[in-house]
């Protein structure tokens, strides 16, 4: 497969892991987060990890959609199909991410809510289309990766009069996060967690381009490297972060240059902004309520947004208690530092979303990971790699 | 792909909830398709039942039943995967199958045509893979209450003198072998689902392999363990044998045989082929120094043109499936918790 093959290279990934461990210096560590689920797939789905010498650590970032989605959010969507009858229409990965008393939409649609999984926003509108006496709701959720397709799906719906869909926007940015992470305590004054530099995201980037981030590599001295999904753009980026730092630069960087450009996508940027317009806060899963990180839909579609046309109730949303998924999105804990973890909270029956979507730390933990040491051998929790 | 509508209810062309009531119409509905198409002495003879002969050996009996959508795809469809799935799971008991039963559930409003079609190609299955179908029933549900066809067979067949073969039998220096490419029944029915078509030559593999086990089986009667990898691919059915031999297992990816377009396919979709269904492939383990030989053999059959070594059980308390990444890497290869879902970013 062209695009696909040559970034997966056996004899390419050794070359770049000699060179790795070549230049990292050993009187030192290197801490880089991979912001992006799809980043923290790939290193655990290739073993990406085991060719890199103990002093290259990945720490796993909040980039995972379904992740960093409070609690409230998927309560009110739940309402959405049970209350008010509509069909909610989402994307796969958020079927089984747990609400408040483990309520999930796949849970929800056993008890006869009519909630549908589908893999673009125009299934969604052909479901509008051929149910026009039922409501029907897309719940958008996603970085800058998923929101272009979903201002089409909302100026396709205007033009078509589509008066029975509407959209339940959840749409998050990715600078905004990163830059929150940079500025907490943790990392700011008290330095429990090390974070020496950026994978950065690479689908997101192709939409947004590689600018926005050079405000906070100059402003927090952190090297960021725009980097593919594939393992060899992985161990690139590593390779070209470890470089930075050697070497004292603190730049923006751009390994994925056969999709990224410096500007993005400039025709869904502009989309976008005919659409979307910036929330004054939005509250994350993880990282709290973070300023301007989220999008909400322009007042000029105002009757295209379920938050308008349909009355959500006030709800006491809940997160399970001593579920660690706040602490492993920004960095601070590690998955087998939860006490749920591979106990009470297995991908069969997730307590927190990390552990339901193949992003998540928690779940990419558990199944390629999970009692595996670095030898190779199998062995209890306490040993596991990463 | 859904054969109802609702228009054509009540005529000829349908079935209907009399075709189930045990009267005249569903007597001339087993007479007209079923009897027709699986003519035997014993469907005949107008049983409740069948009286059949067995040749000495140990008895293996084994059911499935069967629900799928679209019910025709590319390479088969619901009537001969029926047959296919039973009478593999009664070869991957090493044991020669002989004889069917069927139990067919209709919804009422089934277009009769594709009801023939599907029973056709049922006796086609069955005749190619030289078994009977000895005995059946027939069942009518109302509109709503079932999805068009269901599907359930019972196989019986019987294990030849001297073989052995069993899930808890792989033990550490093991080879493990899969007959052929991983996917290719999981992606040719995606290809047809409603929401997802997209343009593909793949075709589902589905096939009867008692032909190809009796010839393992004569060249290598000492083979361990044989199961064929449907539901949750050669990931799931890994782990099963793993758990039940107690024993690791360590593959290469790189060994693994998957078609160019399967593998694009499960890229499109964010899926991971390892657990893709499967309906016509097996997964063997032997003795290490049988391994070749084995292959040989199965590489001079039809339906394993491309098997291939793919890995070595070990010793592993844990029970677990690794996997060496062909990036050089190491991973768990783990039971999925459901189906797999299509990532988002």
């Amino acid at each position: 497969m062209k695009y696909i093959d040559e970034f997966r290279q056996r004899d390419l990934a050794e070359k770049v892991a000699g060179a790795i461990v070549r230049e990292a210096r050993s009187g030192r560590d290197y801490h880089f987060m991979e912001f992006c689920g799809g980043h923290t797939h790939a290193i655990f789905r290739y073993g990406v990890q085991d060719l890199m010498p103990p002093n290259v650590r990945f720490v796993h970032g909040p980039g995972c959609p379904v992740c960093v989605l409070p609690v409230r959010r998927l309560d009110d969507a739940v309402e959405l199909a049970e209350r008010h009858g509509v069909i909610l229409t989402t994307y796969g990965d958020m079927m089984r991410v747990p609400g408040t008393k483990q309520r999930s939409l796949i849970k929800a649609k056993a008890d006869g809510a009519d909630i549908r999984m589908v893999y673009s926003t125009q299934d969604a509108l052909k479901i509008a289309r051929e149910n026009p006496k039922r409501q029907v709701v897309f719940f958008a959720i996603g970085f800058e990766t998923t929101t272009p397709p979903t201002a089409v799906a909302l100026v396709q719906a205007r033009r078509e009069g589509l008066r029975n869909f509407s959209v339940f926007c959840n749409h998050v940015l990715t600078p905004a996060a990163i830059q929150h992470i940079l500025q907490s305590p943790e990392v700011r004054d008290l330095g429990t967690v090390k974070i020496d530099g950026f994978l950065g995201p690479s689908h997101v980037s192709s939409v947004i381009g590689s600018e926005p981030y050079e405000f906070f590599s100059e402003e927090f001295q952190k090297p960021v490297v725009i980097a593919g999904f594939e393992p060899l753009d992985v161990m690139q980026s590593t390779l070209m972060l470890i470089r930075q730092i050697n070497e004292g630069r603190h730049e923006v960087e751009n390994e994925y240059t056969r999709v990224v450009k410096r500007e993005g996508n400039l025709k869904a940027q502009a989309l976008v902004s005919d659409v979307f317009e910036l929330r004054p806060r939005f509250e994350w899963r993880g990282l709290g309520s973070v300023p301007y990180s989220a999008l909400r839909i322009r007042s000029e579609f105002a009757d295209l947004d379920a938050e308008t046309r349909f009355e959500l109730s006030e709800k006491a949303s809940r997160e399970v208690k001593s579920c660690e998924c706040p602490a492993i999105l920004r960095g601070a804990k590690k998955p087998t530092d939860c006490k749920l973890f591979g106990t009470v909270c297995t991908p069969d029956n997730p307590m927190g979303s990390c552990m339901v979507s193949s992003e998540g730390a928690c779940a990419a933990y558990w199944t390629y990971g999970r009692f595996r040491t670095r030898d190779g051998r199998t062995a209890g929790k306490e040993e596991i790699v990463a | 792909m859904n054969a109802i509508d609702p228009n054509l209810q009540g005529s000829n062309d349908v079935i209907d909830m009399t075709h189930g009531g045990g009267g005249r119409a569903m007597a001339d509905l087993i007479r007209d398709v079923f009897q027709r198409h699986f003519s035997n002495p014993h469907l005949a003879r107008g049983n409740d039942g069948a009286v059949v002969e067995l040749p000495p050996g140990r008895v293996v009996v084994s059911t499935d039943g069967h629900v799928i959508s679209p019910l025709f795809f590319p390479g088969g469809d619901i009537g001969c995967l029926a047959v296919h799935g039973t009478v593999n799971d009664v070869a991957m008991m090493g044991a020669r199958p002989l004889y069917l039963t069927v139990g067919v559930i209709l919804e009422e409003g089934f277009a009769r045509a594709d009801l023939e079609r599907i029973v056709k190609s049922m006796a086609e299955a069955a005749r190619d893979a030289g078994v009977e179908i000895v005995t059946g029933d027939t069942k009518v549900v109302e509109q709503g209450k079932g999805d068009g066809i269901f599907i359930t067979t019972t196989g019986v067949g019987v294990i030849p003198e001297g073989i052995n073969v069993a899930g808890d039998q792989a033990r550490p220096g093991h080879a493990i072998i899969v007959s052929g490419s991983i996917g290719d029944h999981g992606l040719a029915i995606l290809s047809r689902r409603e929401n997802l078509e997209f343009e593909t030559e793949i075709r589902s593999d589905t096939a009867a392999l008692n032909g190809l086990v009796g010839a393992m089986l004569a060249a290598v009667p000492g083979i361990k363990v044989l199961r064929d990898p449907t539901r949750g691919g050669l990931g799931a059915t890994l782990n099963e044998i793993a758990l039940q031999s107690k024993v690791g297992m360590m593959l290469d990816e790189q060994a693994i045989p998957i078609k160019r377009d399967v593998a694009a396919g499960c890229e499109l979709l964010g899926l991971d082929p390892l657990y893709v269904a499967n309906e016509g492939k097996l997964i063997a383990i032997c003795e290490a120094d049988a391994a070749e030989r084995l292959l040989e053999v199965m590489r001079g059959h039809e339906l394993a043109r491309d098997a291939a070594i793919i890995g070595t059980v070990v010793e592993d308390r844990h029970a677990m499936v690794q996997m060496r990444t062909r990036l050089g890497g190491a991973r768990v290869v783990d039971y999925l918790a459901g189906e797999q879902l299509p990532r988002i970013c």
